[in-house]
């Protein structure tokens, strides 16, 4: 809305009255410099707080899952890297694949994942979760997630160490931060 | 001491009372291959399973289905199925071979019997396709509704997806 139409501000909607403040504000935030700021200020706090706090949801499909738990106990610890495991998918942001996937067990991963709440990744973790493994040619196994999920990070290995996961992990840090998901005022 | 541990101080009865038993009680349709002090070999016809199953579960204490399975024997062109089943007062375990015709596995179901035989019946089904006559719910339980192959059988090729 032109700012040149205020004459009528005395007399306005609740409709056009939004509309008016909301131009108002935004050629304000514009004018001044303020949007730019405000971006600066948000986005690193934003991607600060999801990189740190990327709850992986606790699902088990193989034996990567005792890398899992590997990386999980005292030695390794992962869990002052922000990942928690939690058990529901409402509840999580990295949906972390880690063993073959049968075609039984398709569908259900599938709708797993569009549980979870957005923003989220997908991590496959080991041989089979990347592309079958030694099982790629089984008449029941899903030649790797990708097939059906968008995935983010691999990590290759068979099945990989903590040392790796944890990798993994730091990796998808990164790709996070690359993404800067707190930038909500657009040039 | 080999008494005392195959169930006879126990007030059980040994492996080779059990196989006397059997034999009988059916003179034909059983044939006992062996009986060691733990285990009972034999081979069954499949009319006369189910008649057996119901005698040494009534009569000879067998509780318990410890494993059931199938084999595909290509060249011989016939099926197995074969069954342990187990008995905690005598402390023997019955193996049960069944040969059934490749072109008609048809067996009888032992699942009213021993509940813990619904999903190995269900699984044999389900890589073999042997059907298990009175089987309360005989569908696919590992592979998905809907898949056409029985992928135990030997003739089935592996690897032809890739």
């Amino acid at each position: 809305m032109d700012l040149r139409l205020a004459p009528n501000a005395i007399a306005m909607s609740a409709k056009e009255f939004i509309a008016w403040s909301s131009s108002v504000m935004e050629q304000l935030l514009r004018a001044s410099g303020g949007k730019k700021a405000v971006d600066k200020i948000s986005a690193p706090i934003w991607s600060w707080a999801l990189r740190n706090a990327n709850y992986p949801l606790h699902f088990g499909v193989a034996c990567c899952a005792l890398e899992m738990a590997a990386a999980s106990a005292p030695r390794f610890d992962a869990e002052r890297l922000g990942m928690i495991y939690r058990s529901s998918p409402r509840q999580t942001d990295v949906l972390l694949v880690n063993g073959w996937v049968t075609a039984k067990l398709r569908p259900d991963l599938r709708r797993l994942y569009e549980q979870m709440a957005e923003p989220k990744w997908v991590v496959a973790m080991g041989e089979c979760a990347i592309s079958g493994g030694p099982w790629y040619d089984s008449h029941n196994t899903v030649q790797g997630v990708d097939t059906f999920i968008p995935v983010d990070v691999y990590i290759p290995g068979c099945p990989p160490r903590p040392e790796a996961m944890i990798d993994g992990f730091m990796k998808l840090h990164k790709k996070i931060h690359k993404e800067m998901k707190g930038t909500f005022l657009e040039d | 001491m080999e008494e005392q541990r195959s169930g006879l101080a126990r007030g059980g009865l040994t492996a080779e009372e059990i196989a006397k038993r059997i034999t009988e009680r059916f003179p034909t349709g059983v044939s006992i291959t062996s009986a060691k002090p733990y285990r009972i070999y034999s081979k069954v016809d499949s009319d006369s399973l189910l008649k057996l199953c119901h005698f040494i579960k009534d009569e000879l204490d067998f509780e318990h289905v410890s494993c059931l399975g199938g084999v595909d024997w290509l060249a011989e062109n016939k099926m197995q199925t074969v069954y342990h089943i187990t008995s905690y007062a005598n402390r023997v375990t019955m193996e049960m071979v069944v040969d059934l015709p490749r072109d008609k596995p048809e067996v009888d179901s032992i699942t009213p019997l021993w509940g813990g035989a619904n999903w190995h019946e269900r699984e044999t089904y389900d890589m073999f396709g042997i059907i298990f006559k009175g089987h309360p719910r005989l569908e696919r339980i590992l592979n998905p509704e809907g898949t056409e192959v029985f992928p135990f059988r030997k003739d089935y090729v592996t690897g032809r997806r890739v």
